[in-house]
């Protein structure tokens, strides 16, 4: 198991202040990783600079034990796909032709599209199920399958790093699953390494070999699912009175908070 | 069944590939057949009323010693300055558009024009005042102040509006400010100078093809030549900027500089097209538009958009020269007939109320 992405000592902020405050982390290769944290913990600032969306204040993010930041944008495209929170798409435009433009870094402008480009759609369409809505225009789909569509243009990159921030946002919980679900398949039939960014943390646990848990632009803690998510933690790092059972259905930790209504007096 | 991508198949020539699309193709193909019709016929109609034949005749190396002048010396460069001018502004407003991403983004509303418009008459005001206002200062010298005008409000916009980076409304709003100034200095202009020079300003613009030459010819079609293969080269971008700006980047696109450059490109067209012809509205703003509708893409076709914006200065042009008995600026059918359509994209477009 080789390492396939690395943050070391990384700074990343927005003008005065310092978002990520310098972290250290390693992504190893075939593993799916979850970060979770309080809003405002620097999560999403985290994935952005591991994806080269954001510079380092100081600090590094390694590619393949390569510094991202001497890499060409093009290079690091083909190697590392990265879905944004909420990614916008021009009206009008369909689902084929957004998810063509995952190929985007694979073209030149003397080889526009090929037939490489074209099995490349075809096959991400397949895979998250949207081969029908192929000739919908993006704007006119639900929010489940709006995802999916932007999920396939990722997959239509081809890179085997995905990145992906908050991908079940705004879906109901069937929805929700079924996204992860997909991940999941990712993950187990073509050994893709994925890092998200997930807010609920019993999905978290579930579906992510690794969990790291932020808070302040710092880890707190990180580990597998089991070993991060404890009531301990979750005071600490989300300032959560909660109780951690055991899931009846996948044997990982299940969080259960208390809130103020049950608190015993 | 057919999959999706099958639907469009790849083109191969040697190492290239590109993709091909059937109802864009139809599009360019259907408007160059109306961009040559409407070109004959403005080269046929005037004070020497000439048919077809003669007209095809004489471009083809026969015909009299007169059809030769009217056709070769007086119609031909005017309705190729036309048929030129309305391709540059329809492939520097489809720049536009699809990189701000708004329909309502062109050299018009974006400073370009106006700029053009205020270099010109500021050479037309101040030399004529002056009294030193000679043939070469008209020829030259007033195209050269358009050109000038253009490229110097187009990039201060630019400037204005960069933020570690450009963003599409934020150079809209800009551009609007720019408009204003650079439309009110014209008008002041046109107050000061004395009244023969403010009217030959207020031809010039409104956009006039009139009396335009082999001289106003040549700049546009070199500008063409280069641009359009460089547009149309750098264009493959555009379909992997149209997302926000994190989107783009992770598809692997250097986005400021690949904005900065197609932007240039934009504002270098716009400026050249109105030195050549006064500023000729509503076509940059009108044709990538139309293109789109009519090839049903999302972001406006490039080369759709040249063919369209020359095929509705042709139209336009005819228009101007029949209705009247007195010939009027292309211009102002232009305006005519892109008002109302202005109007219609403000109405339709139900989902993005921005600007």
């Amino acid at each position: 198991m080789s390492v396939r992405l690395e943050a070391s000592s990384l700074s990343v902020g927005y003008g005065e202040r310092l978002v990520v405050d310098s972290l250290d982390l390693s992504i190893i290769g075939g593993t799916v990783t979850a970060v979770i944290g309080p809003n405002g913990c620097g999560k999403s600032t985290l994935l952005k600079a591991l994806g080269r969306l954001l510079p380092a204040r100081s600090g590094a993010v390694l590619l393949d034990g390569k510094q991202i930041d001497s890499m060409s944008t093009r290079d690091v495209a083909r190697v590392l796909g990265m879905l944004p929170q909420a990614p916008s798409a021009p009206e009008g435009l369909t689902v084929a032709d957004l998810v063509a433009r995952g190929r985007h870094p694979h073209q030149s402008w003397y080889r526009q599209w090929s037939s490489d480009d074209a099995a490349a759609v075809d096959a991400a369409l397949a895979m998250t199920g949207i081969l029908d809505l192929a000739e919908r225009t993006v704007d006119e789909l639900s929010g489940g399958q709006r995802q999916r569509a932007w999920i396939s243009m990722a997959l239509a990159q081809g890179t085997d790093l995905l990145l992906l921030d908050e991908p079940t946002t705004y879906l109901d919980l069937a929805h929700q699953i079924d996204v992860l679900d997909l991940v999941q398949e990712l993950h187990a039939s073509m050994g893709r390494t994925i890092v998200m960014v997930l807010h609920d943390l019993n999905l978290a646990a579930r579906y992510a070999d690794n969990i790291v848990a932020m808070r302040g632009g710092r880890i707190v803690a990180q580990g597998t699912p089991g070993e991060v998510l404890t009531e301990e933690m979750l005071l600490e790092v989300f300032g959560l009175d909660a109780r951690v059972v055991e899931d009846p259905v996948s044997g990982t930790p299940l969080v259960v908070p208390v809130g103020s209504r049950h608190r015993l007096p | 069944m057919k999959t999706p991508a099958a639907k469009a198949p790849a083109l191969r020539l040697g190492a290239t590939s590109f993709r091909l699309r059937r109802r864009p193709l139809l599009v360019v193909a259907a408007s160059l057949v109306v961009l040559a019709a409407a070109l004959i016929a403005d080269i046929m109609i005037g004070d020497f009323p000439l048919t077809v034949t003669q007209v095809v005749d004489t471009l083809l190396g026969g015909g009299t010693r007169r059809d030769q002048f009217v056709v070769m010396e007086l119609r031909m460069p005017r309705a190729l300055t036309g048929l030129l001018v309305g391709g540059a502004l329809g492939l520097s407003g489809a720049i536009f558009q699809a990189i701000v991403r708004n329909p309502l983004a062109s050299p018009d509303i974006l400073g370009v024009t106006w700029g053009a418009g205020a270099g010109a008459v500021s050479v037309i005001t101040f030399a004529g005042s002056l009294g030193v206002v000679t043939g070469s200062a008209a020829s030259i010298g007033v195209p050269l102040a358009g050109l000038f005008g253009g490229l110097l409000a187009g990039l201060l916009v630019y400037a204005l509006a960069w933020r570690q980076g450009i963003e599409g409304f934020r150079m809209v709003l800009v551009g609007i400010g720019i408009t204003a100034v650079a439309g009110n200095f014209t008008h002041y202009l046109l107050t000061v100078g004395d009244v023969q020079d403010a009217g030959r300003a207020m031809v010039w613009i409104t956009g006039s093809l009139n009396g335009r030459g082999w001289e106003h010819v040549v700049p546009v079609a070199l500008a063409l030549v280069v641009l359009v293969p460089v547009a149309l080269i750098g264009g493959h971008v555009l379909g992997a900027l149209q997302f926000d700006d994190q989107t783009s980047r992770g598809l692997g696109v250097r986005v400021n500089v690949a904005r900065s450059f197609l932007i240039i490109v934009a504002i270098v067209l716009a400026s050249v097209a109105t030195a050549a012809a006064g500023p000729i509205t509503f076509v940059a703003l009108a044709s990538p538009q139309i293109a789109l509708r009519l090839s049903g893409t999302a972001q406006p076709p490039l080369f759709g958009s040249v063919v369209v914006g020359g095929a509705l200065v042709m139209l336009s042009d005819l228009v101007a020269r029949t209705v009247y008995r007195t010939e009027l600026p292309v211009g102002v059918v232009t305006a005519v007939l892109g008002a109302p359509y202005l109007m219609f994209l403000l109405i339709r477009s139900r989902r993005e109320a921005r600007v």
